[in-house]
């Protein structure tokens, strides 16, 4: 997860086109003639979008192809005579060419059909559905966490460059890099579950509590306040606070640090010394001045994290016994179960992909000058 | 000492061997003035060294059991304490570098030259060659790495091998961007143009003019990602996808003690701290290689 | 002379580098009254940190130090950071090099404009809004409802610049510091900017800093010149004595301008070893 992050995250400070934190923003007349440009930009994002979604069901189906298990013999059996074989293989479509192959996959994930798991017995897109939900809120408290501190705290060690507090807050950010989300989640069970019992453990609700409400939404925090009920919700609450604080820790890190590093771009510009001449108060300078601007390249920044925080949910859903995503593909991957691991790649890779492309797109369209 | 320290940093250098050792003399003398980056310096010395020596300095034997000091606590005899099988933790923590370094370092050889290649070839020829070989690149950008690398271990099946082979599949495009954002900038420099009057063949140029210059900015980058190549690897482990047992792979040994965390503690604590250290002490040397390579990038993430 | 606006003597300014500090200021003394006083000098004369020394903008790690940085009777040095806020704009303020970069590329020019004034005053929207226009009026920015709504990159680095005057003369201090305020901008433009601030200086008896390398118009706008060279000043004069200039450095400067009725084929270079000890 984090590895992605830096890359996207050099990509965002290398590449001019999305360099300027600081890019100015334009007159009302100015931005109707910027629409245009927007519309052909959105088409170009459009397209980009596309490739590189079939570009994730080439890599999917290639891996389903070289996997050494065959599924004829999966289906018939080793001892099935040779005409059974091929006939089955004539029905599954392993005899057409991989082109042909090619499309049937595609038009079959078009049709939201992703086959069957063996592990489960239903069926792989129903599996997901499931699981989604569970992921999804554990995930987006992560990210609020991350925004929350990870603004002001790169914000702070941006304003005393070269402080003790700076110092610490980049430490922290390279931790960010360091530490594996798995260990960290063990390291958290043991220390404020087991020792402090600050929280509670693995699962997404006391055994007693499941069911207790309704599951409109699937996100239990939010479904057991539409049903009123506190007692859920704070049990809830309890065990979703670890799972979300190390991956809030993770985007905290990169939120804290890509903050600090754009700040800084800002505070060395000679507008900022202006700001200063005028005798504009220092709050005023760093959070009218330099943040204001850079709002928008945060928006990638934090849209990229939280893609991350998706993925990298895979890795400590399983500590924590929460019942997501990250834990069915790990499932699916001991059960050697293709259809559900290959599923849950589309579907994991096609959120990150998603959300990655909508926040380059946010970017431009809140500042046109970004292209 | 003082008169080679003189010859190596003398302004006006009189050959082209002291030229070169010279550059590499002034980056070793501004590294050592960076705290943070000595620290990762001396860590991932303390790795290769553990890895090339680590019967000399481990206590006991990695894989030997001893079922009648199973889950005992760190103490004079086991400094990390031992696991589940009565195995010294400390010596299997030990020899684990071992297979971390192997991890990194045939990833980096696998992937770092790969980007290059592709990278220079797109950015020199630019046109289709570019279009196609960075629309490529960019679809494996976008695309989440450990889930990438996680399906590729499940179809090629588990085992270091195959770890090595995903992590590098999902590695590699990050240095073709950064190759050819490099090509980018040199391709049409005045002494490129000259090489190519004096009737260079394309090849010459890139492997001979070209790569040397995207060196610099890729030895930073490689060092950086050293640390999330080692937390894929651990992380497969984890899984069971990477290295198996009874293989002391930091990862696979996080993923033993799970069962103990909360009794006993040490058992998956200590290969993660060996995990931490080693990703830090690469973060810390990467970034303290990017403020002396590449100044203009110094401070930025 | 009555007591001076600025009052400076032994000004220095020093940075730390790897081979010890370095002083880009040494020692420099000058008062300033009601009046217009021009700082020529090279790049690197330490002519621009001077104007940032005195209003406590230099940034760490580079130090500030003076035996008087006196301002109005106020010690400067002594000033808490909040007591040098109030300072900075509504008493001393400064123009700076290039509109491009020191104003705000993400609000208004009317928004830049107006936040001057109401850091240092307290004023209903009303007056501010005229206020504002009126004093884009008085630096000659015809239209100016329209212009105080645009963002700073769509209008010309000229126009720009007239912008940051108006922005730095409207909470109406007592001396301006104009950093190279026309090097950026293109020749014929230079000398309408310059006007401006010429007349808003004399017509509201404010003194004036006009800091630049070039010798020709700092000496037919401003009535007292010093000339830096390497933090130091090394020649200080009337305007209309400039051709008595006696420092080697300045006469030097002086014989390295071309003259319309050029005879010269070559222009001379300067002889810095005429007036530096080895």
């Amino acid at each position: 997860m984090r590895r992605v992050l830096r890359e996207e995250s050099v990509r965002l400070s290398q590449d001019p086109q999305t360099e300027p934190p600081h890019a100015p923003r334009r007159s009302p007349a100015a931005l109707r003639r910027g629409a245009r440009a927007a519309a052909i930009d959105l088409g170009s994002v459009l397209v980009a979008l596309a490739l590189t979604f079939l570009g994730l069901l080439a890599i999917t189906f290639v891996i389903g192809r070289v996997v050494p298990i065959d599924p004829v013999v999966a289906v018939v059996g080793d001892r099935a005579p040779l005409a059974v074989y091929e006939k089955a293989r004539a029905e599954m479509g392993l005899d057409r060419p991989l082109l042909v192959q090619f499309a049937a996959y595609v038009g079959h994930v078009a049709r939201g059909d992703l086959g069957l798991s063996v592990s489960t017995g239903n069926t792989v897109a129903a599996d997901l559905r499931r699981v989604f939900p569970a992921t999804l809120e554990v995930a987006t408290l992560g990210i609020l966490i991350g925004v929350l501190l990870g603004v002001p705290m790169g914000v702070l060690a941006a304003s005393r460059q070269g402080s003790l507090t700076d110092q610490l807050i980049r430490v922290v950010g390279l931790l960010g890099y360091a530490v594996p989300a798995f260990w960290l989640g063990l390291v958290g069970l043991a220390v404020f579950y087991a020792h402090y019992r600050w929280v509670s453990g693995p699962g997404r609700i006391d055994v007693y509590f499941d069911g207790a409400v309704e599951p409109r939404t699937g996100l239990l925090l939010i479904d057991s306040l539409l049903a009123g009920d506190i007692e859920v919700f704070g049990n809830a609450l309890s065990h979703i606070l670890l799972p979300a604080a190390v991956l809030g820790f993770f985007s905290l890190a990169y939120i804290g640090r890509m903050t600090r590093s754009f700040m800084l771009d800002q505070l060395s510009q000679e507008f900022i010394t202006t700001a200063r001449v005028k005798g504009v108060p220092e709050w005023r300078v760093i959070w009218r001045h330099a943040f204001k601007p850079i709002r928008v390249p945060l928006i990638t920044v934090v849209g990229l994290s939280y893609a991350g925080l998706l993925e990298g949910s895979v890795m400590i859903e399983t500590i924590f016994a929460w019942p997501g995503i990250g834990n069915y593909l790990t499932t699916a991957l001991l059960n050697a179960d293709m259809n559900a691991v290959l599923g849950s790649t589309l579907v994991v890779g096609a959120i990150f992909i998603g959300i990655n492309k909508m926040s380059d797109l946010l970017y431009r369209l809140l500042d046109p000058r970004a292209r | 000492m003082a008169t080679l320290l003189h010859w190596l940093l003398d302004e006006t250098p009189t050959s082209r061997l002291q030229a070169r050792l010279g550059r590499h003399a002034r980056v070793a003398l501004a590294l050592t003035r960076n705290p943070l980056a000595v620290i990762g310096l001396i860590i991932v010395a303390l790795l290769l060294v553990s890895a090339l020596a680590a019967p000399l300095i481990a206590t006991y034997d990695p894989v030997a059991q001893d079922l009648a000091r199973r889950l005992l606590p760190p103490s004079a005899a086991h400094w990390m304490g031992t696991d589940e099988l009565g195995r010294d933790i400390w010596s299997r923590t030990v020899f684990g570098s071992r297979i971390t370094l192997t991890i990194v370092l045939l990833v980096a050889i696998i992937a770092a030259p790969l980007g290059l290649v592709v990278g220079a070839v797109a950015g020199y020829f630019g046109g289709w060659c570019d279009r196609i070989l960075m629309g490529v690149t960019d679809i494996f950008l976008s695309m989440p790495k450990l889930i990438l690398a996680l399906a590729f271990v499940a179809a090629l099946g588990p085992g270091i091998q195959n770890a090595i082979i995903a992590i590098a599949i999902a590695t590699w495009p990050s240095y073709a961007r950064i190759a050819r954002a490099e090509t980018l900038t040199i391709r049409h420099s005045e002494f490129i143009s000259a090489i190519r009057l004096q009737g260079a063949s394309a090849t010459r140029v890139i492997l001979r003019h070209i790569l040397p210059l995207c060196a610099s900015s890729m030895i930073i980058r490689v060092t950086l990602d050293m640390a999330g190549i080692i937390l894929t690897a651990a992380g497969l482990g984890f899984i069971g996808l990477g290295a198996q047992p009874p293989l002391p792979e930091w990862g696979a040994m996080i993923s033993r003690g799970r069962n103990f965390i909360l009794d006993q503690w040490w058992v998956s604590t200590m290969p993660g701290l060996a995990i931490v250290t080693v990703g830090l002490g690469f973060c810390f040397l990467g970034d303290g290689l990017r403020d002396v390579l590449d100044p203009k990038q110094a401070g930025k993430p | 002379m009555t007591a001076p606006l600025l009052d400076i003597e032994n000004l220095r300014v020093t940075f730390p580098t790897s081979t010890g500090p370095v002083d880009v200021v040494r020692g420099l003394s000058f008062a300033l009254g009601r009046e217009r006083l021009g700082i020529v000098g090279e790049s690197g004369s330490g002519k621009s940190m001077t104007g940032r020394a005195i209003l406590r903008l230099v940034r760490p790690p580079g130090r500030v130090t003076a035996d008087r940085l006196h301002f109005d009777g106020i010690d400067l040095l002594a000033q808490s950071p909040r007591r040098m806020r109030l300072i900075r704009g509504a008493r001393i303020s400064m123009v700076m090099q290039d509109p491009k970069f020191s104003l705000n590329p993400v609000m208004t020019i009317g928004a830049q404009i107006a936040e001057a004034v109401l850091t240092h005053e307290r004023v209903s929207r009303v007056d501010l809004h005229s206020r504002v226009v009126a004093m884009l009026e008085a630096v000659r920015i015809d239209d100016p409802d329209r212009v105080a709504a645009l963002y700073p990159h769509e209008v010309s680095g000229g126009m720009g610049q007239r912008v940051m005057i108006a922005m730095m003369l409207i909470p109406q201090p007592d001396v301006l510091i104009a950093d190279e305020p026309t090097s950026a901008l293109d020749g014929s433009v230079q000398a309408q900017v310059l006007d401006i601030i010429n007349e808003q200086i004399t017509s509201k008896g404010m003194g004036l800093i006009l800091i630049s390398h070039d010798l020709n118009m700092v000496a037919s706008y401003c009535e007292r010149i010093l000339v830096m060279y390497r933090g130091e000043v090394v020649e200080e004069c009337r305007a209309d004595a400039l051709a008595d200039a006696r420092h080697p450095y300045t006469r030097g400067l002086l014989a390295a301008m071309p003259h319309i009725d050029e005879t010269r084929d070559e222009l001379p270079v300067l002889d810095r070893r005429a007036w530096t000890t080895p």
